[in-house]
């Protein structure tokens, strides 16, 4: 892997995701999406392997990867538990690395190293019933009270929430957001778990209910009234990049099923893959998985420079890469043909998966809007 | 340093205007020239352009509110570097 600039050890650890997955994650994915669980022991594992603490410096617990890096791991994860990986994009790139980035010295070793080490389950609590893609209009409250303050209001759709210990969550303090950390056994914290979910089913996705929450006033995560302009936007653009290797994880396993069974499967008295029709879909999904995965490389490597461009990269990289899931998904589902409506294979599960991919950390819509402002602000201009 | 900011700034307008300008004072948020994604940018463009680093609480709006503000904020990190 010297063509992505990873160290010895950070190209190991990808190997052995890698293996991981397949050994691993994989045999359980089916089981995991139709019990709506994500099993303790999976979970235990996981943080064993210290993918809970991913990129989080090695001083404080983590594996300390650099972007590119733990998108590789992102790609392999995802190829064998969309849950899995989607743990990792709550626990990692949502919580940790918002902590982290906002945190003071106290709340960094205060909550670091148990979310590095997987004892310390996060939810990154933004989105709520009637604000979803308009994620500044948090409706939440936020009252000041004796030092500390109190919450009061409803978030939905909250992934891992049900089996949260510490909340990320933003709330209207007078007329601007901000961020807190909450931890779970406040009193008043309701969990309503959604069932009946297209994909990501055992990723405990919930409707938090606050009922009047006391938070202490040190539990406040960057500057009072910060949350949506500072806070958010820094944790969704995170997310963004981790659901980008998902996708391109997603588009890589479809890849593979559908390869796979082309090769085998006979109609006509010959193998399917022979025939143009599918050889076309086969490309197509080639094609796109490499170019997906080389927008990704390259918003990693801008995330690893620091550079500004990173962001709208970085959103092109979520765009592309989702859109090849699904589409790829699709496709292999149809190479598959009736067996692939069936549990028989896993195809079903990857299109459903990627659909979420569309969705979560910004819909593909507010993706191109962000891509188009770019487009137009850096192209066709005059002087 | 102030010319690259300002540059900087002008290119990530959301307002397509060639010809709209704005004071080193003005709040660039407040006038709503910029989007909820330029804090981030800028954040990163001011570290890797001037080579420094931002500590946590130095995350703050008010440290990039304005080009003036900029400037002070990257002089007293530049400073601060020579200085050790």
């Amino acid at each position: 892997m010297i063509e992505f600039g990873l160290d010895k050890e950070e190209e190991r650890i990808v190997r052995e995701a890698a293996e991981y997955s397949a050994g691993v994650l994989q045999p359980r994915a089916r089981e995991n999406d139709e019990s709506g669980v994500f099993p303790a022991d999976l979970l235990t594992s996981m943080a064993g392997q210290g993918y809970l603490g991913a990129t989080i410096p090695r001083d404080l617990g983590g594996l300390g990867l650099d972007p590119v890096a733990y998108g590789l791991l992102m790609e392999e994860i995802e190829k064998g538990c969309s849950n899995a990986s989607r743990l990792i994009t709550v626990q990692v790139a949502l919580v940790g690395e918002t902590i982290l980035k906002f945190g003071d010295s106290a709340q960094i070793r205060r909550w670091i190293p148990g979310i590095a080490a997987g004892e310390t389950r996060c939810a990154f609590s933004l989105t709520e019933p009637e604000v979803g893609s308009d994620a500044g209009g948090v409706r939440t409250k936020a009252e000041a009270r004796g030092g500390g303050y109190v919450l009061r209001g409803r978030k939905k759709w909250i992934s891992f929430a049900g089996i949260a210990d510490l909340l990320v969550v933003f709330a209207r303090l007078d007329d601007d957001v901000t961020a807190f950390v909450v931890e779970r056994e406040q009193e008043g914290i309701e969990i309503l778990p959604i069932k009946g979910l297209l994909g990501n089913r055992a990723s405990h996705v919930s409707e938090i209910v606050l009922h009047d929450v006391a938070v202490p006033g040190e539990n406040v995560l960057g500057r009072v009234g910060q949350g949506f302009s500072t806070v958010a936007t820094f944790a969704l653009d995170q997310g963004r990049y981790s659901i980008a290797w998902s996708g391109v994880g997603l588009a890589q396993a479809s890849l593979d099923a559908m390869a796979r069974y082309a090769r085998k499967r006979e109609q006509f008295g010959r193998k399917i893959g022979s025939f143009q029709l599918i050889q076309g879909k086969i490309a197509d999904a080639v094609t796109n998985t490499h170019a997906a995965r080389n927008l990704c490389l390259r918003a990693g490597e801008l995330r690893r420079a620091g550079r500004p461009e990173a962001i709208p990269e970085t959103a092109m990289a979520k765009y592309f890469a989702s859109s090849t899931a699904f589409r790829t998904a699709s496709d292999a589902v149809q190479v598959h043909g009736g067996a692939g409506c069936s549990g028989d294979f896993p195809v079903e599960r990857y299109l459903r998966e990627a659909k979420i991919l569309e969705i979560i950390e910004g819909t593909s819509q507010i993706q191109q809007t962000i891509i188009a402002l770019h487009g137009m602000r850096q192209y066709g201009r005059d002087r | 340093m102030r010319e690259k900011i300002r540059e900087f700034i002008k290119s990530n307008f959301n307002v397509f205007s060639d010809d709209l300008d704005f004071a080193d004072d003005e709040n660039i948020f407040q006038k709503g020239f910029v989007d909820s994604l330029f804090a981030l940018k800028l954040v990163n463009f001011l570290e890797s352009e001037f080579s420094i680093r931002m500590r946590n609480e130095d995350l703050d709006i008010k440290n990039f509110q304005c080009v003036d503000s900029m400037v002070s904020f990257v002089e007293a990190r530049l400073q601060e570097v020579g200085e050790s």
